[in-house]
């Protein structure tokens, strides 16, 4: 039943799909928690930038934002992210769209995470003499990380998912390889279900672990 | 307004550490500090007391630039207080802050906490640092605690570290923001034994409370606070065997005879 499979690099698939994944991870990450400093810092135009990027990239369609990777920054500008393969220039822009979106909500768990620290935290810092770099990364910051290992856990699922928009681009995953697999074969139920047998190995470890983690790493007050 | 004018006794000023010269501010409609003037020599202990809402801890959180004032100049150890920035943060390390609400850092056991300060803003090294935070937090009594999280202890044991967290700054002057209102009774005596013992070694310190016990033995002047005004200022002996103010009269009153 399952001999079709022998002609496919499912494997090979879900791989790209797990290196999207982690890659934009990291970087929506740190581009995120960036955001969050902007939208939480004394500098009125940071905030004012980390606002309108929030709400501008949250609520533009993930499909529009991959194909502006390609048409427009690739195609109509030119950059090409150091790379002259076709392929590896699309799996970059994916990359780079990807972390473009997930930042934005990344940035909105972890400004809800900054919320929940007691004002005293960061007094109590200023007081000691810690500059406003210092006080968010060495005191606010580590607590409201904290705080939002299950909304980030989330949006790290919702990102796992969305790596299927990279097929928009050509970039070999593990939804590419799907709608390959079902032109070629008259097995359209079985595939959808191998391809999204495939995704709950990725996403339930990834809910369980981090639940575990979540509940581990929580500050008692 | 006679009940508001300030009745003052000369103390002796030698050295100014903090002078706070006509400061106002307001919240909002309340002009919650009226024309302060207050200073505090160089080894001396002020007991700010009032009744609730009359602009003590407000006073006391000035002093550190945890709150703007709209007028007025507040200068520490002759230097006026920077704008936000660098040099504001160099002052705040010169001035240790204990608040009613402890606010150790919880995601830190208790040796980080007191070690946080002395690494990232004095620079010294972790062994030295450690070394530091461990001979403080015996000194408040607390050394056996080092190791746990800020949650697992009492409210009086999270107090007495968060002295030590301030002391490790070396700090020019103390400032005590209602040390023991969040206290359960039974500790809020080791929190006060602590602060007596830094008043005998010579330390400034600028005390908002309600413990008039504390006030009466460790206070060098007791200022008394209404209405967002400086009432009376005096020698403790003097502010409460023989209030001046009408006002200072029927706030002890309210306090002292049952």
């Amino acid at each position: 039943m399952f001999d079709f499979l022998d002609h496919y690099d499912l494997l090979g698939a879900f791989w790209t799909t797990v290196q999207l994944t982690v890659l934009s991870a990291i970087g929506s990450l740190i581009w995120g928690t960036v955001l969050a400093a902007m939208r939480v810092g004394p500098v009125p135009v940071m905030r004012g930038f980390g606002a309108a990027y929030v709400n501008i990239v949250r609520n533009t369609p993930l499909t529009v934002i991959i194909l502006f990777t390609s048409l427009g920054l690739n195609q109509t500008l030119g950059i090409s992210l150091g790379a002259t393969n076709f392929d590896i220039i699309n799996f970059r822009l994916a990359i780079l769209g990807l972390t473009a979106y997930t930042a934005a909500f990344v940035c909105e768990a972890l400004r809800a995470g900054i919320n929940t620290v007691p004002v005293g935290q960061a007094e109590a810092a200023r007081a000691l003499g810690l500059s406003f770099p210092q006080v968010l990364s060495l005191v606010v910051l580590p607590q409201a990380f904290r705080s939002v290992v299950g909304p980030l856990t989330n949006v790290l699922i919702a990102l796992t998912k969305n790596t299927t928009v990279a097929a928009a681009i050509g970039v070999a995953e593990a939804a590419l390889l799907m709608k390959k697999m079902i032109e070629n074969e008259a097995q359209l139920l079985l595939i959808s279900a191998v391809i999204a047998f495939g995704f709950v190995c990725l996403t339930l470890p990834t809910g369980l672990i981090l639940g575990w983690v979540g509940k581990k790493v929580a500050v008692k007050r | 307004m006679t009940e508001a004018s300030m009745v003052k006794d000369s103390v002796a000023t030698t050295d100014e550490l903090v002078v706070l010269k006509s400061i106002n501010k307001h919240f909002g409609a309340l002009h919650v500090l009226q024309d302060i003037d207050l200073t505090i020599a160089r080894g001396e202990v002020v007991v700010v007391i009032g009744p609730s809402g009359s602009g003590k801890s407000t006073l006391c959180r000035t002093i550190n630039r945890l709150e703007t004032i709209d007028s007025g100049e507040i200068l520490i150890d002759g230097r006026p207080l920077p704008q936000e920035g660098k040099e504001l943060a160099r002052l705040r390390a010169d001035v240790g802050m204990v608040f009613q609400s402890f606010n150790l850092f919880a995601h830190k056991t208790v040796l980080e906490n007191v070690m946080l300060g002395q690494i990232k803003v004095r620079r010294t090294d972790k062994q030295k640092a450690e070394e530091k935070a461990r001979a403080l937090l015996d000194r408040v009594g607390v050394g056996a605690q080092a190791d746990k999280y800020p949650a697992q202890l009492s409210g009086g044991q999270q107090q007495r570290v968060a002295i030590a967290r301030a002391l490790a700054m070396d700090p020019k002057v103390m400032l005590f923001d209602e040390p023991t209102s969040a206290l359960d009774p039974e500790m809020i005596n080791e929190v006060l034994e602590v602060m007596q013992q830094l008043a005998r070694d010579g330390m400034t310190m600028v005390v908002v409370t309600h413990e008039m016990g504390f006030a009466r033995s460790a206070a060098n002047r007791v200022v008394f606070m209404a209405d967002g005004r400086i009432v009376e200022e005096a020698a403790p002996e003097q502010f409460f065997s023989n209030p001046r103010s009408d006002r200072a009269k029927d706030f002890l009153s309210k306090i002292l005879h049952h």
